[in-house]
């Protein structure tokens, strides 16, 4: 198997022991192991339907695998884990556009529990702390619909920092955002990822916005998953493994394209769900707080 | 005004009701669910005339229907609560059911009048007595719910993700909508409830973007639209429904015109 794997060492955070993921009668991942260290920043990459959304949801505790285990800091995934933080996809919006971004963010706040939204001290203490992690004290006065993507993607960072976790998951964060834009949102992830001393998995169409920021990439396709360095994975023959199809890695003034045939791929996928993100989100504004 | 026992009753009810769909509404507005709110009170007026024929108390049957309704419609989980067309066909279904239950029941027009468009002068003491009661249980049960409700109708995801059942929370929020809709219908009738759940919240969302003050001003204004409209009911003779829904109607206009200027 030419697939690099790491033997899982002792500071593993996520463990997949022989995972096989699926749903319905579709298989995204088959017989997968791997084992992602602590304070380790991943790019998660792969074709669309690859399994990286179905990926963060078994690790949430969300998708129970079909086969083998998936355990997070030593124990078996399972939803409502502190430890685990998580930003979904961007989707429509529209509830929590009619609230400001503090009380959206302030949602989270034991949110898990019964009884009345009052956030007491403490929860203002942590709401604080979450929004001023990513610089967005002042943007969270504003209502949620009049916040521009990358700002709207910086306040549910905030949010899924609340309860402190050790694991981030990152579902597709530079959706519909400019390029620039695209790369703020990357190097506030790697410097809360540095701060913080989380591990990080983001997910991406394109691996070019997270060079320089990831540590390793685990890249997904045809139900099977390579992690490593970024020398090590994005590679012709482990990326022709993973699309089934041959590949080419083409270098270039320090961007890594991957092609099939005459084709990038990511990039038609991401410009597709760019413009599905900008018909669902018409209202955002540019405020230019990114750049 | 308040010399007739028949206004103080009416005041009395219009009070219980306005508070509790202030605030059960808005979340409905919050979670886009109107329309499926709008459904209930049509499975409750199958239910108040199906209890008419059988000779029990409308309002019992108003409680029965739509809290069997609420509570189907969020078994069936988020996604079904909010598809229109399947909503719109229980919709229609109930209104023909309760068409059918009168047509056996030819005795009483006035009945059915009062049933659609309600008839605040009328209640009684017991009635208020269950409206109370009705009240204190939805509000009570709302409190021990709203956290996760918020998280779920803001972060549907993450609250799962975090331990949330989307579907739980729905379901029994669906069931309070249900009581308040019963409620409601007693004050407006069941085409109207729109008028006391939607209006006053949507009212208040227009206004501000906070959370707790935008629960309270959405009490407030059903409040205030429901106890002006008696008055103007009692010095005019026309029906109160007419002036909640005329109420409604300016209070919204004003906020989202006072919302789109600021």
């Amino acid at each position: 198997m030419p697939l690099p794997r790491n033997p899982p060492p002792p500071s593993a955070i996520v463990e997949l022991a022989n995972v096989t993921l699926g749903f319905g009668d579709r298989t995204v991942l088959d017989g997968v192991t791997l084992a992602i260290e602590e304070n380790c920043f991943v790019g998660v990459l792969g074709a669309n339907g690859s399994g990286k959304t179905t990926l963060m949801r078994a690790i949430l505790g969300l998708v129970p695998p079909r086969a083998g285990s998936v355990r997070v800091l030593g124990q078996a995934a399972r939803r409502g884990n502190p430890a685990v933080g998580y930003m979904p996809q961007l989707r429509d919006t529209s509830a929590a556009g009619r609230l400001r971004g503090y009380d959206v963010v302030a949602a989270a706040v034991n949110g898990h529990r019964w009884g009345l939204p009052r956030l007491g001290a403490a929860g203002r203490r942590e709401v604080d702390w979450a929004l001023d992690m990513v610089g967005a004290t002042t943007l969270a006065r504003r209502p949620l619909a009049e916040t521009s993507g990358g700002e709207r993607q910086r306040l549910l960072l905030a949010q899924a920092l609340i309860g402190r976790p050790r694991l981030l998951l990152l579902d597709e964060p530079l959706i519909s955002l400019d390029p620039s834009r695209a790369q703020g949102v990357v190097t506030l992830v790697r410097d809360l990822q540095q701060a913080l001393r989380l591990t990080v998995l983001f997910s991406a169409h394109e691996l070019n916005p997270l060079l320089g920021a990831i540590d390793r990439v685990l890249y997904l396709g045809s139900g099977k998953a390579a992690l490593g360095t970024v020398d090590e994975v994005i590679t012709a023959p482990i990326l022709s493994r993973l699309y089934g199809s041959p590949i080419e890695v083409v270098r270039l003034g320090g961007r890594i394209f991957v092609m099939a045939g005459a084709h990038e791929v990511g990039r038609d996928a991401h410009l597709h769900e760019h413009n599905d993100a900008d018909h669902a989100h018409h209202h955002a504004h540019d405020h230019g707080d990114l750049g | 005004m308040f010399a007739y026992d028949f206004m103080v009753n009416a005041y009395a009810a219009a009070t219980i009701v306005a508070i509790v769909a202030g605030l059960v509404g808005y979340f409905l507005v919050l979670r886009g669910q109107t329309f499926a709110g709008h459904a209930l009170a049509h499975v409750g007026f199958a239910g108040a005339t199906g209890a008419v024929l059988t000779g029990a108390p409308p309002l019992w049957g108003l409680v029965f229907a739509t809290l069997a309704g609420g509570i189907g419609m969020g078994a069936f989980g988020e996604r079904l609560a909010e598809r229109d067309v399947a909503i719109g066909i229980v919709l229609a279904l109930s209104l023909g059911l309760g068409l059918l239950f009168l047509h056996f029941f030819t005795a009483h027009a006035t009945q059915a009048t009062a049933l659609l468009f309600g008839n605040v002068l009328g209640v009684d003491t017991a009635t208020i007595h269950a409206l109370l009661g009705i009240g204190l249980a939805v509000l009570a049960a709302l409190a021990a719910i709203s956290r996760p409700l918020l998280f779920t109708s803001l972060q549907p995801e993450l609250a799962e993700a975090k331990g949330v059942s989307p579907r739980l929370v729905g379901m029994l929020f669906l069931a309070l909508v249900a009581l308040t809709t019963a409620a409601c219908a007693q004050i407006v009738g069941v085409l109207l409830v729109f008028s006391l759940m939607v209006g006053p919240a949507a009212t208040a969302q227009a206004l501000t973007r906070r959370l707790w003050p935008g629960l309270l001003l959405a009490a407030l204004v059903a409040l205030a639209e429901a106890w002006l409209a008696l008055a103007l009911a009692f010095y005019t003779d026309w029906p109160t429904s007419f002036w909640i829904t005329a109420l409604g109607g300016v209070f919204y206009a004003a906020a989202a015109l006072r919302g789109r200027r600021g």
